[in-house]
C-alpha cells in the first residue's frame, strides 16, 4: 500500500536506535586510545635497528646496501672509523627520515644481516616538521626481544637460520678442512 | 509542596521582584520584571540550541549505530561548547561580490524572530512571558518572517547555490504557510481564543485535542507543516547537502553560519513547543509538575523530528509541492469543516459525523493522490528469441 513505506522505514531506524543500546555488536566504532585492534604481526610500518644483547652491538655493519636500495632515500649511514682511520663495521650516523618513509619494507628485504625490520609503532605524532621526525641510531635501537615479541613467527625464522649459519661457521673453523665441509 | 515545584520558576522571579521592591521605585519594578522574562528566554534559547545540536548528533548517531560525540565531557556534554569555541575563532569570509550589508544582516536578524516566538510559548502553569491575546497569530506571522531573511541571506550571497536553496525556501514556506494556518485553526474555532494560555487550559484533564478526530488530523498536518517550516530533513531542500552544496548558507562561515544553525533549532524548539500546546494539552498532565510535562511533550516531538532526519531522504520539488497543494490544503479545508461540526453537534453524534467525514475525505484523497506507474513496456521486435 502506498505510504505505509514510510512507516516501515521509520521502524528499521527506531529498531537500529533501540538496539545499538544494548547489542555491543551494532556499534562497529573502535574507541581507539582506550580500546585498540590487536595488531597483525604482518602489519609494517617504519624500519628499526635490531640489536641482539647490548645495544652497542649492533647487526648492522654499515653496508650501505637499504641506504642504495631505499626508493624515496630517506637512510642516511655514515661508517665509523678507528684511530687510524681504518673503516670498522658499525655505523656512526644511521638516520631515517620519517618523513620520507613509505613504509615498503625494501630495506628488510635486502638487509644481508638481518639488521634492519619494520616496526608496529605508528603513534609518532610530533610537534616540528623536519628534525623531530629524522630519527638517529641511538632513536631506532630495539632489542631482539621485542622483535621476538612483535613479529614472533619472523623472528623465529630468521634466528633458526642465524643459528644455523654460526654453526656452519664454527664447525668449518673446528675442522680446519675446507674440503669436508658442505661446498657449493 | 507540589504547588512550589510547580510555580518553582514563577515563585523565583517574584521572589527577586520582591526583593528589588524595597531599595528601587515602583516603576522600575515593571521593567524589572520584563527584563527577567527576557533574560530567561535570551539564555534558555541559546542553550537549548546547543544541546539541541547534541542531541540531535547522539540520536542520528545511534540510528546509524555509531557513538557520536562523546570525547567532549561527560557524554559529550561539553562538545556545544567546544563547538561554539570552534565557531566564535573561525575566519568571517565575506564574497567579494556579496551584498555586504544584506550579507550580515541576514544571519543577526534570522535569530530575532526565534527568540520572540518564544515569548508566547506557555512553558508551565503561569510560565509565559507575554500572555498575548493574539499569541497563535503573533507565531504565526513571526515564523513566516524566517522565510525573507533566508532569501535575503542568499541573494546577498550572490551565489547560485545560495539563490537556488534561497528560492526554494520561499517556494516551499509559500505552500507550507497555507496548510499551516489553516491546520491550527479548527483548535481556534474549538477554542475561541488566539491566546495560547486559553488553548491549554480548554485542555485540562485528559481533553487534550490530539484525541479528538479533528484533533489527531490537525495534529499530524500541523506537525508535517511544522517540520517543513523550519526546513529539517525530509523537507530541507533549502539546504539540500547533495543537490546545491549547502543551500542559503553555503557563503557563510563562522559565527554567522552559527546564527543560522541557531535560527533553525530554536524554531524547531518552538514549533514543536506549539504543536504540544495546541494539540498535546500543552503544559497539562497528572502528577508530574506542569513545566516537566510540557517539556517532554516538547522533547518528543523534537525527538520524532530527529527521527525523522535519521530515516528519510529528502523530498523531490514536485513531490514537495504535491503533497502540500494537492493533500494536505484540501484536508485542512474539510478538517476545518469537521471542527466546525464538531462544535455544534452532542458528544456521540459529533464523533459519528466527523469520523466518517474525515474517513471519506482522506480516502478520497489517497485515491486522488495514488502514484501513477507507468504500464510496463514490451519490446516486441528487441530479442529475436522472445
Amino acid at each position: 500500500m502506498f505510504g505505509l513505506g514510510v512507516l516501515k522505514g521509520m521502524l528499521v531506524t527506531f529498531k537500529n536506535f533501540i538496539l545499538s543500546y544494548f547489542t555491543k555488536e551494532r556499534l562497529t566504532t573502535v574507541q581507539y586510545p582506550e580500546e585498540r585492534i590487536p595488531e597483525k604481526e604482518r602489519f609494517r610500518n617504519f624500519p628499526f635497528l635490531i640489536y641482539d644483547d647490548k645495544p652497542e652491538d649492533l647487526r648492522c655493519v654499515s653496508c650501505d646496501i637499504c641506504a642504495k636500495e631505499c626508493p624515496p632515500k630517506c637512510i642516511t649511514i655514515v661508517r665509523d672509523k678507528d684511530e687510524q682511520g681504518r673503516p670498522l663495521k658499525r655505523p656512526k650516523v644511521f638516520d631515517i627520515d620519517f618523513t620520507i618513509c613509505m613504509n615498503c619494507g625494501i630495506c628488510e628485504e635486502v638487509c644481508p644481516f638481518d639488521a634492519i625490520f619494520m616496526d608496529h609503532e605508528f603513534e609518532l605524532a610530533e610537534f616540528g616538521r623536519f628534525e623531530d621526525l629524522n630519527y638517529h641510531k641511538e632513536d631506532l635501537l630495539k632489542s631482539a626481544e621485542y622483535f621476538a615479541k612483535i613479529r614472533p613467527s619472523d623472528a623465529a625464522r630468521i634466528d633458526a637460520k642465524r643459528r644455523e649459519k654460526t654453526a656452519k661457521a664454527q664447525t668449518e673453523t673446528q675442522t680446519q678442512n675446507p674440503g669436508t665441509g658442505p661446498t657449493k | 509542596m507540589a504547588e512550589t515545584i510547580d510555580q518553582t520558576f514563577v515563585l523565583i522571579k517574584h521572589f527577586i521582584l520582591n526583593w528589588a521592591q524595597a531599595f528601587l521605585p515602583d516603576w522600575t519594578i515593571v521593567f524589572l520584571s520584563i527584563l527577567i522574562s527576557v533574560t530567561a528566554i535570551a539564555i534558555f534559547g541559546p542553550v537549548t540550541m546547543m544541546y539541541l545540536t547534541l542531541m540531535e548528533r547522539k540520536l542520528v548517531g545511534r540510528i546509524q549505530n555509531r557513538y557520536g560525540p562523546n570525547r567532549v565531557g561527560f557524554w559529550g556534554l561539553l562538545q556545544p561548547i567546544a563547538d561554539g569555541v570552534k565557531m566564535l575563532t573561525k575566519e568571517d569570509i565575506v564574497p567579494a561580490g556579496a551584498d555586504k550589508f544584506a550579507h550580515f544582516l541576514a544571519p543577526v536578524v534570522i535569530v530575532i524572530p526565534a527568540l520572540l516566538i518564544f515569548s508566547v510559548i506557555p512553558f508551565g502553569r503561569g510560565m509565559i512571558a507575554v500572555d498575548l491575546s493574539i499569541g497563535i497569530l503573533f507565531f504565526l506571522a513571526l515564523s513566516s518572517t524566517t522565510t525573507i531573511w533566508i532569501f535575503v541571506a542568499s541573494w546577498g550571497s550572490r551565489n547560485k547555490f545560495s539563490l537556488l536553496g534561497g528560492m526554494r525556501s520561499v517556494a516551499q514556506m509559500i505552500s507550507y504557510e497555507i496548510p499551516m494556518v489553516l491546520s491550527i485553526v479548527p483548535v481556534l474555532i474549538v477554542v475561541g481564543s488566539f491566546s495560547t494560555v486559553a488553548i491549554v487550559e480548554a485542555q485540562s484533564g485528559w481533553n487534550w485535542f490530539v484525541f479528538t478526530p479533528w484533533g489527531i488530523v490537525g495534529f499530524l498536518i500541523f506537525f508535517l507543516t511544522g517540520v517543513a517550516e523550519v526546513n529539517r530533513t525530509p523537507f530541507d531542500l533549502p539546504e539540500g547537502e547533495s543537490e546545491i552544496v549547502a543551500g542559503f548558507h553555503t557563503e557563510y562561515s563562522g559565527m554567522k553560519f552559527a546564527l543560522f544553525y541557531m535560527a533553525e533549532f530554536m524554531n524547531t524548539f518552538s514549533i514543536s513547543a506549539i504543536v504540544a500546546t495546541a494539540y498535546l494539552g500543552g503544559w497539562q498532565g497528572p502528577w508530574l509538575p506542569s513545566w516537566a510535562w510540557f517539556f517532554i511533550k516538547t522533547y518528543a516531538l523534537i525527538f520524532v523530528m530527529m527521527w525523522f532526519r535519521g530515516t528519510f531522504p529528502r523530498l523531490r520539488v514536485d513531490q514537495l509541492m504535491g503533497f502540500a497543494w494537492k493533500f494536505l490544503l484540501p484536508l485542512t479545508l474539510v478538517n476545518l469543516l469537521v471542527a466546525g461540526i464538531w462544535t455544534q453537534f452532542d458528544t456521540p453524534k459529533n464523533y459519528v459525523v466527523t469520523i466518517s467525514i474525515l474517513g471519506i475525505a482522506i480516502m478520497v484523497l489517497y485515491w486522488a493522490n495514488r502514484p501513477e506507474m507507468p504500464k510496463k513496456r514490451t519490446y516486441r521486435y528487441a530479442y529475436a528469441d522472445k
